[in-house]
């Protein structure tokens, strides 16, 4: 078993020292001193801010992370996350500024809201592929230009809308149905504060782990994953599967808007964070799909995008050296976890050749 | 005739965990058809790989008409005069035959144009011959499978073969193809060309060879003339032991009926065979084989019964219920097991550990799940584990991912997991295709037990001593239909043979 972990554990860590070794070179190359420039970022990285902000930069990761991490499970390739979540966001925003509830209420009521705003925007997707054969990849960059671009251009007036108020923002959402932070609850005394809603990732984290792992819709779906013909003959119905896989995954994307949305800003604006969608499938595939892996995995890209910011404001190299970084690690990673799969089917293999072998 | 076309010399071979050649040595004379027997995983393949260029020796020396060789890849072997016939063809269904037998080998013009006026005329004269008729223009996936073998073969004379070793070229075709391939070989023979064969079904063998080398687990036992040894020599010669039969004993039938198939209609497509007023009947104890060249409608038969495809006509029961509307699911927990034609593709899981593969076909029951939903990894391995003791699966436990499994211990593990659990009818398509002798015989005798216990068991097998030794009844399916029952105790092969293809219709 030691000899398993080891076998899990050293490709990550492989592609970490690559990356890092690259980003070494790109520091030098890019005229700064690369000792300092990591000293830098390891002293900041290391404050207590820093930490709480790489967390709250993980939340929406993390959720990202996983809603694409269904679909992997059996082998859809959602990449409409990022429009599923600007959807879920909108609406979530939308009604969360309307309706009047009262506290825990309210927040649910916004979290179902940006739940069913994501999964029906996949679902949709689902849909196009069990009755049109639309391949999904093509179905969710489709959807997501035109979330995105839906979304602008109502914010900008273009529909011809009532303006909420707020210029280019819609009403904000009442003190009701913010999520709380835990900072006052920890004694924490950082600038920014720790957004309670990690809570929710951790949550999502669990349920995702045992309903793939611990339930039978669960096995059908990786079931369906890893072999689809073989799924159907043991009654898996395919269409349904597929449909359900889309829901799940849209279910969580709604969520991927909602740290930010009821921990921060309390509006959605032009201003709202892009791009975690896209920022989930590398977070995905870093963390093998495992709820586990995928929150290290979060986590990991949540401090370098933190951190590194002092790169910029101590002048050693511009922060983009990050997107490299990242690039690096999913690039490296991707070929180490190849080869410790060849490896261990050789072992396997070997395994049950011998006791074959013994028994003959 | 005593010049030697290849000689092998100490061929050794290792794979993780198995030796596939020890010490192999082959002699082929020039000019003669040489048989290699073996049971499945003797290690012939390997050695024609290995002398094909596919894969690297890991000890030993060949010899090609006196001089010695080194293979890096088949390309090297094509250059010295070898050709290689897989089991699986290897051609582009899609183009024509003219342009599969010069893919990869076209002759040109200046400019690099494809001179298909010189290939079209080779071609022709090759088929002339040696009597392997085949139209030039014709697309290869409207031929039957006896033509594309032809094909391969053209392929590999038109690159200038003058050695050319076949693997398994019977296995695929009824008895009627197989004559008129031995006419193809013995016409080859005749020009002077060298064919070494792989087969283990030992009459053929006996009719066709002029020399037999016999491995076994991986090692030379013995090379001998075809005059000199019988079938039953050469069987023993192979497993070391008596060779297992398929036949059934006593009459375990009884009237009570399981499955009625009637009037079946299902339509086809493109790729799929329409089936035609279907009748079947399976009932408690019996076996009921369906013979049929592939491709007749079989598969589509398994899918409808197990509820995969539309039915537009009939209906299907299973006992005393309608069960033609029903969900895959609803059809599999109503007691319907089911052995695929391809364990890889239709039956395992093969990355995911041993008892999660056990529970495929049964993800909805106890002991797997509890509540209706909530999986029960402790039970399932117990139920795992227990299995692979009863059915003999080989493996190190039931952690360990169906890859690492031998074919016949994968055959073993489905037939294990289909039949450790309540059911009333077994589907089982091809249930020992590609398994070794040892693990056939065990798989016949977990049917005959079952049929024994009273299962109904509808067999679709190639293999067509299987079909007549195990089946209480015989239907032949030829394009979509069952065209005639035969009674599995009179038939022979040969006669089935005619019925599969048409050449004989039911009176």
């Amino acid at each position: 078993m030691t000899k398993h972990r080891l076998l899990v554990l050293a490709p990550p860590l492989a592609a970490l020292v690559l990356a890092f070794l690259v980003s070494l070179i790109v520091l030098a190359i890019s005229g700064a001193d690369p000792i300092e420039a990591f000293g830098n970022v390891a002293e900041y990285g290391s404050r207590l801010n820093t930490l709480v902000e790489t967390i709250n930069w993980a939340t929406p990761l993390y959720l990202s992370g996983v809603a694409v991490a269904i679909g992997f499970r059996m082998n859809l390739f959602n990449i409409g996350v990022e429009g599923q979540y600007i959807i879920g966001a909108f609406f979530a925003a939308q009604v969360g500024s309307i309706i009047e509830l009262p506290p825990v209420l309210h927040v649910v009521a916004i979290l179902l809201t940006a739940m069913l705003g994501g999964a029906v925007w996949a679902g949709l997707a689902g849909l196009m592929k069990v009755t049109r054969n639309v391949h999904e990849v093509i179905s969710t960059i489709m959807l997501n230009g035109i979330a995105v671009g839906g979304v602008v251009s109502y914010l900008l007036g273009v529909w011809d809308v009532p303006d909420p108020g707020l210029d280019t923002a819609l009403g904000a959402i009442p003190e009701s149905g913010w999520f709380p932070s835990l900072s006052p609850l920890l004694g924490l005394d950082t600038r920014s504060e720790l957004w309670g809603f990690v809570l929710v990732a951790v949550v999502v984290g669990f349920v995702y782990h045992y309903f793939v792992g611990r339930t039978r819709w669960g096995y059908d779906l990786r079931a369906s994953g890893a072999n689809a013909t073989a799924a159907e003959a043991s009654g898996v119905d395919p269409k349904r599967t597929i449909v359900m896989a889309m829901v799940l995954s849209g279910l969580v994307a709604g969520l991927v808007g909602l740290p930010e949305l009821l921990g921060d800003s309390h509006f959605y604006s032009l201003r709202f964070t892009q791009g975690l969608g896209f920022a989930g499938i590398a977070v995905a595939l870093l963390g093998r799909n495992h709820a586990g892996g995928i929150a290290i995995a979060a986590l990991l890209f949540g401090w370098l995008s933190r951190a590194s910011g002092i790169l910029e404001v101590r002048g050693d190299a511009p922060r983009e050296i990050v997107a490299i970084i990242q690039g690096v690690i999913i690039l490296s990673v991707v070929v180490a976890y190849s080869i410790a799969e060849r490896y261990r089917r050789v072992e396997a293999a070997r395994a049950a050749a011998a006791v074959v072998g013994e028994e003959r | 005739m005593s010049e030697l076309a290849v000689k092998l010399e100490g061929i050794t071979k290792r794979f993780p965990g198995v030796i596939a050649n020890q010490d192999v040595n082959l002699e082929v004379e020039a000019g003669e058809i040489h048989a290699l027997c073996g049971e499945n995983g003797a290690g012939k393949s390997t050695l024609m790989k290995i002398l094909y260029g596919m894969q690297p020796a890991d000890e030993g020396r060949m010899f090609v008409e006196g001089e010695e060789v080194r293979f890096h890849s088949p390309t090297d072997a094509i250059h010295r005069g070898i050709g290689m016939v897989h089991q699986h063809f290897m051609l582009a269904d899609n183009l024509t035959v003219l342009e599969n037998v010069i893919l990869g080998a076209e002759p040109t013009m200046t400019g690099g144009r494809i001179d298909f006026e010189d290939a079209r005329k080779r071609i022709v004269e090759i088929g002339e011959d040696y009597g392997l008729e085949v139209h030039p223009d014709e697309l290869v996936e409207t031929l039957e499978v006896g033509e594309r073998q032809r094909v391969e073969i053209i392929k590999v004379l038109f690159r200038g073969a003058k050695i050319l070793i076949l693997d398994e070229p019977t296995a695929v075709l009824v008895p009627q193809e197989v004559e008129e391939l031995f006419r193809n070989m013995r016409g080859l023979k005749e020009e002077g060309h060298t064919i070494i064969f792989i087969d283990h079904k030992l009459d053929e063998v006996l009719d066709i060879a002029d020399t037999i080398t016999v491995l076994r687990r991986g090692k030379t036992v013995a090379t001998v003339k075809p005059a000199d040894v019988t079938a039953h020599d050469l069987a023993e010669l192979m497993v070391g032991e008596e060779l297992p039969t398929p036949e059934t004993r006593e009459k375990t039938v009884t009237d009570v009926e399981v499955l009625r198939v009637s009037a079946l209609e299902v339509e086809g497509s493109e790729t799929e065979v329409a089936l035609t007023d279907v009748d079947l009947t399976v009932h408690e104890g019996e076996i009921v084989g369906i013979a049929g060249v592939e491709g007749n409608g079989q598969l589509e038969l398994v899918e409808t019964i197990l509820g995969m495809r539309v039915v537009s006509g009939g209906s299907i029961t299973l006992k005393g219920q309608d069960i033609t509307e029903w969900s895959v699911r609803r059809i599999r927990e109503a007691g319907v097991g089911y052995i695929p034609e391809d364990r890889h593709r239709r039956g395992l899981l093969l990355d995911a550990p041993l008892w999660e593969n056990d529970m495929l076909g049964r993800q909805t029951r106890e002991p797997f799940v509890k509540m209706g939903f909530w999986i029960d990894p402790k039970a399932a391995r117990a139920h795992a584990a227990e299995m692979v003791e009863r059915f003999d699966v080989r493996t190190p436990g039931v952690d360990v991912p169906a890859h690492a499994l031998s074919g016949g211990n994968q055959q073993k593990l489905i037939v294990g997991r289909e039949l450790s659990f309540p059911i009333s009818l077994l589907i089982a398509s091809h249930p020992t295709r590609g398994i070794d002798v040892g693990a056939q015989a065990a798989v016949w005798e977990e049917l005959r037990r079952a049929r024994a216990d009273g299962l109904a068991i509808i067999l679709i097998s190639a293999d067509l001593d299987e079909l007549i030794g195990l089946s209480d009844a015989l239907y032949v399916m030829l394009r979509g239909g069952l065209v005639a029952q035969l009674d599995p105790s009179t038939v022979t092969p040969r006669d089935l043979g005619a019925y599969m293809t048409g050449a004989k219709a039911a009176s």
